[in-house]
């Protein structure tokens, strides 16, 4: 039944690419049609799968016999959490893309196609076909931003088309070797993620292979020294491009890390736990600290998803449960929030002022013109902070709590980052919104903004209804990601860490 | 052996050499007052009809034979890949069917079809001077269809390019193929192996290794011996670039990977990394990576559609190189595999440049600029070809490079020596993906100029391209569908 997440998607596509050019407002009620019906099926199918803790098989089917790749998708707890996450946050992402008027229809089949992509690479339980859906999430990224972006939009376009593609190259002569290496070991071809797990790759392989692959999915991650696509991505974006990136898109990097990565080369991410912490600790701090000082607002907000991510890394490289089960949850927490924060910025604030400048938002007062964009970024800044209450709480808090028993001089090193952290949201949100300068009474904004619209409204309270319900009840989540953690699929990778 | 025999081995080519003769015929007959339009198409129908004939008799071929002790070998495969080399030849033919660079038409099919009988019957032979005359058969018809412009000067330049460079490298060719014949006392390829066998590397040998694969490097584009091939390309009738690029690619392939597997079979050698043994295998591997290296970095700066399309092609040529140096079922498999979905998404890229150029009069980037508005169903099909190249799943390219990469990895899979190569091509295939974004962002992201006009593409062109996007699509998608005749 998941599986038609992706199908749904691909239909609308087609359904999109076959409308004629005029039709912009068939164009948005189908691609928002399709995106519900990609929710529910979602939600419907995680909610059915009975067991989360066991690898529920939707199709396997052989693909190319001669070197053992099936159509083969299937889902486990982590694979369902991310699931309706993706369709949260295309449902969000539509919503406050409601006002494209350029090349309307194009706009929501590339968008669809990268969603469709993207539920494929979280249900693909073969590393060929999981790959073949990761690279194709590349083609919609670009186009979405260089046709539909803002500042230098095609060169943040073609910056993240080609690191997507280095970091995809880098996973794909990984997977190649291990391919070869698991089928010059177990004497048959194989690239089913079940099999290839149990397969004891030799410890020299590992060490060499695992930071390939690793980094290759951490590009899209946002891993320090490799995320500078992501601020100038995420600002080049069109706000539905943003909200995908930080929402989705950054996600199946750190998915990539943890299910491909991490699952096949167990030993060899225990050789780089102390490594991958450290970069993901400068990620935090670096992050934040460079958000603190933008001037762009968007800046602010691309600068504080490679600090957020970096919590996801760092809970990957815990190699503990209670780590790893942060960092699913901080994937899912981030997705909400960063979604809902790249949404003010880009379509209730800069779509209205054409401004992301501090200093002319200064001058605009915009809480008292926008109430509504204002108490939203109150609302997603302060769960950005990670207050309790709100989804980011429980995630950064398993995450330090997983990081603390192994690296605690780190584990400080990230709590100065959530100080920072703090600091740069309270000063957006001051500056934006909230300035009380004697400069906003001087020049004043004299035509009326335009108000807030329906669909930024219902977008706006579903997804903090969303980081709501998973900070006050995580045990919804936390029921599906446990299980999984405790699986034989995820054993040889917990054995040798704290428990 | 009878002459019936003969003619029963060498159907398909028969078939298409009466073929030559009708459409010379037709043209000069009955179409002397008519247009060029409808020469060109009458012509092109003829041809085709030849071609499926062709096909047919190679496709019910269900005997294997060898003549003359190798001159003439038939099998499942190269009947299959004979029926490849007539599919390339009908899609190049309705291509250049919107062609208005000649008014000798009848001539032009018929060199179209005489260069494929050339390389039809360089698939079946086993035989040095086999090989020889048919691949001159093919390259002097190859020449002529470059020069077939003669209103533009460009043109005469890349034909006396190309046909210099040719020569230059048949002489070659026969060079090493006289040393073999001196060395061995046979021109029969596997007889060729048996008295070289545990001779141990002769410096003689070793020329003949050197000359023929200069020789080949010719043919196929590679670095350093790729000079012709960015004019050649450029100057040519785009249809006449279209079939260069792939048709006489497919076919030097194979007959570059059987002499080399065959001709040289134990004087591999080898390129694992720090595991050095001279031999041909080091002679490809240094080929193949400078071609790897030189094709896709001087492809980034190029300007022009068709010098673009030639850099790539000398990159692809690398990558190919590799699946001759691996050596093994399956990377030959993945070879063969690899080069006839080239083939395919190449001609399906000069056939959207040929009209992209009569529509726009040139083949510059710029010209290419709100085709996506312009005609959105010959957009859709260049983005296919172009990533198919760029080696983008779920596209026959990006499959076409994993089979390869992963049959040359598992040559090797004790110490994973031939990686080296793969991480080289990877890498590589990244710097590609760039040069090709550059084209698709002119198509899809920037804008025409305000009053451009739609582009009117011609029925049997989009019927072509719209076959050759679909096929590698599928290809992609289901490549056991290929992988089984191979």
């Amino acid at each position: 039944m998941l599986a038609w997440t992706i199908y749904i998607s691909f239909i609308g596509v087609l359904v999109l690419m076959l409308l004629p050019r005029e039709a912009a407002r068939a164009a948005r009620i189908i691609a928002l049609l399709t995106a519900i019906a990609g929710c529910v099926v979602a939600f419907a199918g995680a909610v059915q799968q009975p067991d989360p803790g066991k690898v529920a098989t939707i199709v396997k089917v052989p693909w190319i016999p001669a070197i053992g790749a099936n159509y083969f998708l299937a889902a486990d707890g982590i694979s369902l959490v991310l699931v309706v996450l993706t369709g949260l946050a295309a449902i969000a992402g539509i919503l406050f893309s409601w006002n494209i008027e350029k090349r309307t229809k194009e706009f929501f089949a590339f968008y669809l196609a990268l969603i469709g992509a993207v539920y494929g690479v979280f249900l693909s339980f073969d590393v060929l076909l999981l790959f073949v859906f990761y690279e194709l999430t590349i083609i919609p990224k670009y186009f979405l931003i260089a046709r539909w972006g803002s500042t230098r939009k095609e060169y943040g376009a073609m910056k993240l088309a080609l690191f997507s593609f280095v970091g995809s190259h880098l996973v794909l002569i990984g997977l190649i070797a291990a391919w070869v290496v698991a089928r010059a070991q177990t004497g048959h071809a194989s690239l089913d993620l079940l099999e290839l797990s149990k397969v004891s790759f030799p410890l020299g392989f590992q060490h060499w292979v695992f930071p390939l692959v690793f980094v290759g999915f951490g590009i899209l991650a946002g891993l320090w020294p490799f995320h500078t696509w992501a601020p100038t991505g995420h600002v080049a974006a069109p706000t539905a491009g943003s909200m995908l990136l930080a929402g989705v898109v950054m996600k199946l990097g750190a998915y990539g890390c943890l299910r491909v990565a991490m699952i096949l080369f167990p030993e060899g991410a225990r050789m780089w736990q102390n490594e991958i912490a450290a970069l993901a600790v400068i990620g935090i701090v670096y992050g934040a600290g460079v958000a603190l000082v933008q001037r762009d607002f968007k800046f602010v907000i691309g600068y504080s998803s490679v600090s957020h991510m970096g919590f996801v890394l760092l809970g990957l490289a815990t190699l503990n449960t209670i780590g790893l089960s942060g960092a699913v949850l901080q994937m899912f927490s981030h997705g909400i929030i960063a979604g809902l924060l790249f949404a003010v910025v880009g379509r209730m604030v800069y779509d209205r002022t054409h401004t992301r400048d501090f200093n002319d938002l200064q001058t605009m007062q915009l809480g008292r013109l926008l109430p509504f964009a204002g108490v939203t970024f109150v609302l997603a800044g302060v769960a950005s902070m990670g207050l309790p209450g709100f989804s980011g709480f429980v995630a950064e808090l398993q995450v330090l709590m997983g990081a603390w028993k192994v690296f605690p001089m780190a584990t400080l090193l990230a709590g100065v980052g959530i100080v920072v952290g703090v600091a740069y949201t309270l000063r957006a949100l001051q500056k934006a919104f909230y300035s009380d300068s004697a400069a906003a009474d001087k020049s004043g904004h004299d035509h009326p903004l335009e108000p807030i619209s329906m669909p930024e409204r219902i977008g706006a309270v579903m997804l903090i209804t969303a980081s709501l319900v998973i900070g006050l009840f995580p045990g919804l989540l936390l029921n599906w990601i446990q299980p999984c953690l405790n699986s034989p699929l995820f054993e040889r990778l917990l054995k040798g860490g704290l428990q | 052996m009878n002459y019936l025999q003969i003619l029963q081995l060498a159907a398909p080519e028969t078939a298409l050499a009466i073929t030559v003769l009708m459409v010379l015929a037709v043209d000069l007959i009955a179409l002397r007052g008519e247009s060029i339009a409808r020469r060109f198409g009458t012509g092109a129908m003829v041809s085709i009809l030849g071609c499926l004939m062709a096909a047919m008799l190679a496709f019910t071929h269900f005997e294997r034979g060898n003549l003359l002790n190798g001159m003439l070998v038939v099998d499942p495969q190269t009947d299959f890949l004979k029926v490849v080399l007539l599919a390339l030849t009908v899609f190049t033919v309705l291509i250049s069917t919107s062609g208005k660079f000649t008014e000798h038409v009848g001539e032009y099919l018929a060199l179209v079809l005489l260069a494929t009988i050339g390389l039809m019957f360089l698939i079946s032979a086993e035989d040095l001077l086999m090989i020889f005359i048919s691949l001159e058969l093919a390259s002097l018809s190859l020449y002529i269809l470059t020069a077939f412009n003669k209103r533009n000067a460009r043109s005469s330049e890349a034909a006396l390019k190309y046909f210099l460079f040719g020569g230059m490298s048949a002489a070659f060719l026969l060079f090493g193929f006289s040393l073999l014949y001196g060395l061995s006392g046979s021109t029969n390829l596997p007889q060729i192996a048996a008295s070289l066998a545990g001779r141990g590397l002769d410096p003689l040998l070793l020329v003949a290794i050197v000359t023929t694969v200069i020789g080949f490097g010719f043919k196929v584009a590679a670095v350093p011996f790729h000079l012709w091939a960015p004019d050649a390309y450029e100057g040519a009738p785009t249809p006449s670039a279209a079939f260069i690029a792939s048709g006489s690619k497919v076919a030097s392939f194979y007959i570059l990977a059987k002499i080399m597997t065959l001709g040289f079979a134990g004087a591999e050698g080898s390129a694992v990394w720090q595991g050095y043994v001279s031999g041909w295998t080091p002679v490809i591997a240094v080929v193949a990576a400078l071609s790897m290296v030189l094709g896709n970095l001087t492809a980034i700066v190029q300007s022009s559609a068709k010098r673009l399309l030639a850099y790539s092609a000398i990159a692809h040529a690398g990558y190919m190189l590799l699946g001759v140096l691996a050596n093994t079922p399956s990377s030959h498999s993945a070879l063969l595999f690899y080069v006839i979905t080239y083939a395919l998404t190449v001609l399906g890229a000069f056939g959207v440049v040929t009209v992209v150029e009569a529509a726009t009069g040139g083949d510059a980037m710029a010209n290419f600029a709100g085709l996506g508005r312009r005609a959105p169903g010959l957009s859709l099909c260049l983005l296919v070809f172009l990533l198919s190249l760029a080696g983008i799943p779920p596209l026959a390219g990006f499959i076409g490079k994993f089979l390869l990469f992963s049959a040359v990895v598992g040559t090797d899979a004790e110490h994973l020596g031939l990686l080296w190569l793969v991480i080289l091509a990877i890498v590589m295939s990244a710097v590609s993906f760039y040069y090709y974004l550059q084209v698709l962002k002119q198509a899809y992201v920037l804008d025409a100029a305000a009053n451009a006009p739609a582009i009117k593409v011609p029925p049997a062109t989009m019927l072509a391209l719209v076959l050759l996007a679909a096929l590698v699509i599928l290809l992609g998608c289901a490549p056991g569908l290929l992988l089984r005749f191979l």
